[in-house]
């Protein structure tokens, strides 16, 4: 096959050399110690910490971003060719041919995770104090929180993949605490277990990944398995691949692993905001980026990503316009996004760094929108069905702002973030060639077309228009300190995409460690052009459908398509039908074989004893009589042996 | 000619004789008369091995077999005298308390 | 003496053959006879004479001394030993031919066969050839050589073979013995039982006024009629409508046999006597 597509600066296949870390960034650990300690305090201290947990659950993010900004600080003071330290906090793993550090890489790719982990972490937790005022178990939902953000540090930070992999699992098991955090609720604990067990179909693949990482190349760190791939098979480097991808598809919620985003909506809505928007779920993302000189060397596995990244991106969106609860419409919409994210990364080198930006601006729009909604709940005495909205721009005029502008950012509406973020993917699709190019263009495309419909129809169904309120709502705006960091999203929201994308600040900062694509495109492309008509269709249609007509209370059956999007097009009845029953059938068949296969052994063992001994006792008649007949029976029988031999 | 295995043979006739009357009768002391047939038959075998072997330890035996069995019996009659005073019977089938 | 009656010359042969097919004969027709009668006593006459016939046999096996030991020891103590028992425990008790338990004939009948045939194949494969040339001490010698050959050879056995006899003897004593339940009467309390049972005087010897004096005779009582008290109810078997089994100890046994039951059986008198 043709070598991986490189340019001029792009990185040899084995990464840029590490070095060590010096000044402040040897203190790297902190990233990771902060959070943890903050963990240990809260969920260790117990109810003696309930009146101040909050506000050291909120010192340790904050604290972490500080930190975070200096290291980024020092990291641009390097020339670009030294920018990637690596730390070693010790050594984890010491057997003769398995050495596993604990180590931690500041890398560029890393450190952007790094910023947006914390700082949008940051934010969110500030909101979370006015979100769970109310709730006297706060406290330990800070520690859990804090839990999440240092094993999602973990994740990025780690050097090899094992780190990686610890990182991956503590974000798993964050995540189910959180989702499950109202645990009296049912409805609850079953969309925690979902989550828990969809991710974990996804980690046996991450898991086998690198177990056959380590089996082909004697080692897990990013330096010696990078450098050991190009000299790897063909099939063995596109099996390492899909298996990557299998494990991306469980954490990040894509097809066939994705039926747990949105039952996942149950947490509180700082836990949708932070890991079910911004964070976690773009773990799988990274993974692909960070795993680019693996990707590079197979066609295979590039397609299949981005096949992946497409049959989602117009999954979620489907989805996404039939649902009337507002946090599972952004859920749909988060699928959505992180398909097109996975679509670029499927691009290779061509789309990492777009994916990348998108990623980057994801989190603070879809995090704005996620603490809009909530604002929104939490005014409405935790009413989540759109069509009890209506009316609330006048109310919650705030909301409305930070929430309009993270509407206008996710369309894609120049000059707002999606626009610079969204079209280069677009364009990079199109710009692969061929039919495959065509193909995953178009669907990009009309994905876009969709995002813009049912986000102007969550838009309008619950700002504008008629009051549809429950008896008993007095919604106004939220405390300051759940809107302050709203503002502060929106800023990011209105500016980040531009930021990253013009003048190719992203792309000249992330290049050495992803690649860049052998093209650079301008802002406005064919492609773009498209997507803004197809924009203004949807948002045109949308407000036809929501905006004219009276949206009714109660939700009208609607089309066949509107009926299977509601059923999260019947992802849950897939699972069932081809996983669940047949498990519950093979568990039977086994309960049925251990009880009548091995039971029925045991049992007709003892009972055979149990009846032949019955029966032999009869012998024991008491005549004195019988007992001399046997005797002479016997006897007669050893004379008769004995003649026998002697004879 | 009478050589000795017409005796022997006569020794196994009463042998088995006495064999059925244990295994048939049921008064204990009829039983007991049927083993004394038996020890008996075994005695004139042992006389008749002496006669063969043309030495005396045969008669040695016998004898000693005579006094044993004299002895049993002197042992086995009060037995049946002491469980005929307890129990009003003399039938062996009624001592089946071993029963299942 | 026994040398030159049975073992010497031709003659003897033929004396030999017929003494031995008519002793054989006999023996086994006895000895079938034990096992078929009836009555226990008919069978104790039987061994007997299957006793009797084998002493003879012995004889001419050159073993006299052992013929005389059979007929005093065996035939004349041991024997009459079961006679004795036979007697306290009831010779009327006849056994039934029934066979209660299933199969035990037949099974017997085939055990005894087999047995039978097994031992008969084993004579006849066995080489039995004619008895050597008899020496002295299977005639006039035989006591010297066997007492020589006990006193030496088998004086272990001897000496616990008469360890054995007087274990027996006070095995014998322990079990037979009955222990006194009650304080034993003494001879004023005897004599007023005597008084209070309504029958004073002794009871009447069997063939008192009767026309023989035999054991088995009844007496005569004054108006003609016979005494049943005056016949031991041994001689006399049960009356008819009890069955196979007597009921208890005959409470003249204690009087016509001097036993040790002596004591004990005179505390039953009063039960259930008539006149």
């Amino acid at each position: 096959m043709t070598g991986s597509v490189q340019s001029a600066m792009a990185l040899p296949a084995a990464g840029i050399p590490t070095l060590h870390a010096t000044g402040i960034q040897q203190a790297a650990w902190l990233l990771l110690a902060l959070p943890l300690a903050g963990a240990a305090i809260l969920l260790l201290g117990g109810k003696r910490t309930n009146s101040w947990g909050h506000l050291v659950g909120v010192a340790m993010p904050v604290l972490s971003f500080i930190y975070g900004a200096m290291a980024f600080g020092q990291m641009l003071s390097y020339p670009a060719a030294e920018r990637s330290r690596e730390i070693v906090v010790y050594q984890f793993i010491n057997v003769d041919r398995f050495q596993v550090p604990l180590g931690l890489q500041l890398d560029q790719l890393s450190i952007c995770f790094v910023l947006l982990i914390t700082g949008v972490g940051s934010l969110i937790h500030i909101f979370a104090v006015g979100y769970m005022s109310h709730d006297p178990e706060r406290r330990r939902f800070f520690g859990y929180m804090n839990l999440f953000l240092a094993a999602m540090l973990l994740l990025v930070l780690g050097s090899n993949y094992l780190a990686l992999y610890a990182g991956w699992e503590g974000v798993g098991l964050a995540s189910y605490l959180l989702i499950g955090f109202w645990q009296y609720r049912p409805a609850a604990a079953v969309a925690a277990k979902k989550a828990f067990i969809a991710n974990r179909v996804g980690d046996v693949g991450l898991s086998l990944g690198i177990m056959l990482m380590f089996a082909q190349f004697g080692t897990v760190t990013f330096t010696g398995v990078f450098s050991a791939v190009p000299s790897a098979s063909h099939g063995v480097v596109t099996a390492i691949g899909l298996l990557l991808l299998l494990g991306a598809c469980g954490k990040s919620a894509q097809v066939p692993l994705q039926s747990w985003l949105l039952d996942a909506m149950e947490g509180p809505t700082p836990v949708s905001a932070l890991i079910h928007a911004a964070t976690m779920v773009t773990a799988g993302v990274y993974l692909i980026v960070r795993s680019a000189p693996i990707f590079n060397l197979s066609a295979d596995a590039r397609i299949a990503v981005a096949i992946v990244g497409a049959v989602t991106l117009l999954f979620g969106a489907i989805i996404g316009c039939a649902k009337d609860d507002i946090k599972k419409a952004l859920a749909g919409s988060t699928m959505s996004q992180i398909g097109y994210m996975m679509l670029a990364a499927g691009l290779g080198p061509a789309g990492y760094v777009f994916a990348i930006a998108h990623l980057l601006a994801h989190g603070f729009f879809k995090a704005g929108l996620f603490l809009g909604a909530g604002s929104v709940k939490h005014e409405m005495n935790e009413e989540v069905d759109m069509r009890r909205f209506g009316g609330l721009a006048r109310v919650m005029p705030i909301t409305w702002v930070t929430f309009g502008i993270g509407y206008l950012a996710i369309i894609g509406v120049p000059p707002f973030s999606g626009f610079f973020t969204k079209d280069p993917i677009i364009d990079a699709a199109f710009a692969k060639g061929g039919t495959s190019g065509a193909l995953l263009g178009t669907a990009a495309l009309i994905g876009a077309g969709i995002t813009a419909f049912y986000m102007t129809r969550v838009m309008i169904m619950t700002f504008s228009g008629e009051r549809r309120w429950e008896e008993g709502a007095h919604p106004h705006e939220a405390p300051p300190v759940m809107t302050s960091p709203m503002i502060v999203l929106a800023i990011g929201s209105a500016a980040a995409g531009g930021f990253l994308i013009l003048a190719n600040r992203l792309l000249n900062f992330l290049g050495p460690v992803t690649g860049v694509p052998p093209t650079l495109h301008g802002i406005w492309t064919k492609s773009g052009v498209g997507a803004l008509i197809l924009l203004v269709a949807g948002v045109a249609l949308a407000w036809v459908m929501y905006g004219r007509r009276e949206v009714p209370v109660t939700a009208p059956v609607g089309s066949p398509v509107t009926v299977a999007a509601r059923k999260d097009l019947y992802g849950d009845a897939i699972n069932e039908g081809l996983l669940m029953r047949p498990g519950q059938w093979l568990t039977r068949l086994s309960v049925f074989f251990d009880n009548r296969g091995i039971d029925g052994l045991v049992n007709t063992l003892a009972a055979a004893t149990g009846g032949s001994s019955g029966r032999l006792r009869r012998v024991q008649s008491g005549f004195v009589r019988s007992y001399a007949l046997s005797m002479l029976v016997g006897a007669v029988l050893l004379v008769g042996a004995l003649l026998l031999v002697r004879l | 000619m009478v050589s000795p295995a017409h005796f022997i043979a006569l020794s196994v006739i009463l042998f088995v004789i006495g064999t059925v009357g244990v295994l048939v009768r049921r008064n204990a002391i009829v039983v007991f008369m049927s083993v004394e047939l038996m020890l008996n038959a075994a005695n004139l075998a042992f006389v008749t091995f002496a006669r063969m072997h043309n030495a005396l330890d045969g008669q040695v035996i016998a004898f000693f077999v005579m006094v044993v069995a004299a002895a049993e019996v002197v042992v086995g009659l009060a037995i049946l005298t002491s469980i005929f005073r307890a129990r009003r019977s003399a039938s062996v089938d009624d001592a089946n308390l071993m029963k299942y | 003496m026994s040398q030159h009656m049975i073992l010497a010359g031709p003659a003897a042969e033929t004396t030999r053959l017929v003494i031995f097919w008519v002793l054989a004969i006999l023996a086994v027709a006895a000895a079938t006879g034990m096992i078929l009668a009836r009555k226990a006593v008919h069978c104790a006459m039987m061994l007997a004479v299957v006793m009797l016939s084998l002493s003879v046999l012995y004889l001419m096996l050159g073993a006299p001394f052992l013929a005389f030991v059979q007929i005093i020891v065996y035939t004349g103590a041991v024997l009459m030993l079961f006679l004795f028992v036979l007697m306290i425990v009831g010779i009327s008790a006849a056994d039934s031919i029934i066979e209660t338990i299933r199969g035990q004939r037949l099974w017997a009948a085939i055990g005894s066969i087999a047995l039978l045939v097994l031992l008969v194949l084993v004579i006849g494969h066995a080489a039995i050839g004619p008895a050597p040339a008899s020496g002295a001490k299977f005639g006039d010698n035989n006591v010297n050589a066997l007492a020589a050959l006990i006193f030496t050879k088998y004086v272990f056995p001897f000496e616990l073979t008469s360890a054995l006899l007087i274990t027996a003897a006070l095995g014998a004593m322990v079990l037979a013995h009955r222990e006194r339940t009650g304080p034993k009467p003494t001879q004023r309390e005897l004599a007023e039982r005597r008084v209070a049972s309504g029958r004073p005087a002794p009871l009447p010897g069997p063939g008192t006024y009767g026309q023989h004096n035999a054991v088995d005779m009844p007496a005569l009582l004054p108006d003609g009629t016979q005494s049943s008290l005056s016949v031991s109810p041994v001689l006399t078997g049960p009356p008819p409508d009890t069955g196979d089994y007597p009921q208890g100890l005959p409470a003249e046994s204690s009087e016509s046999i001097p036993a040790s039951s002596a004591q004990s059986g005179s505390a039953t008198q009063e039960a259930g006597e008539q006149w």
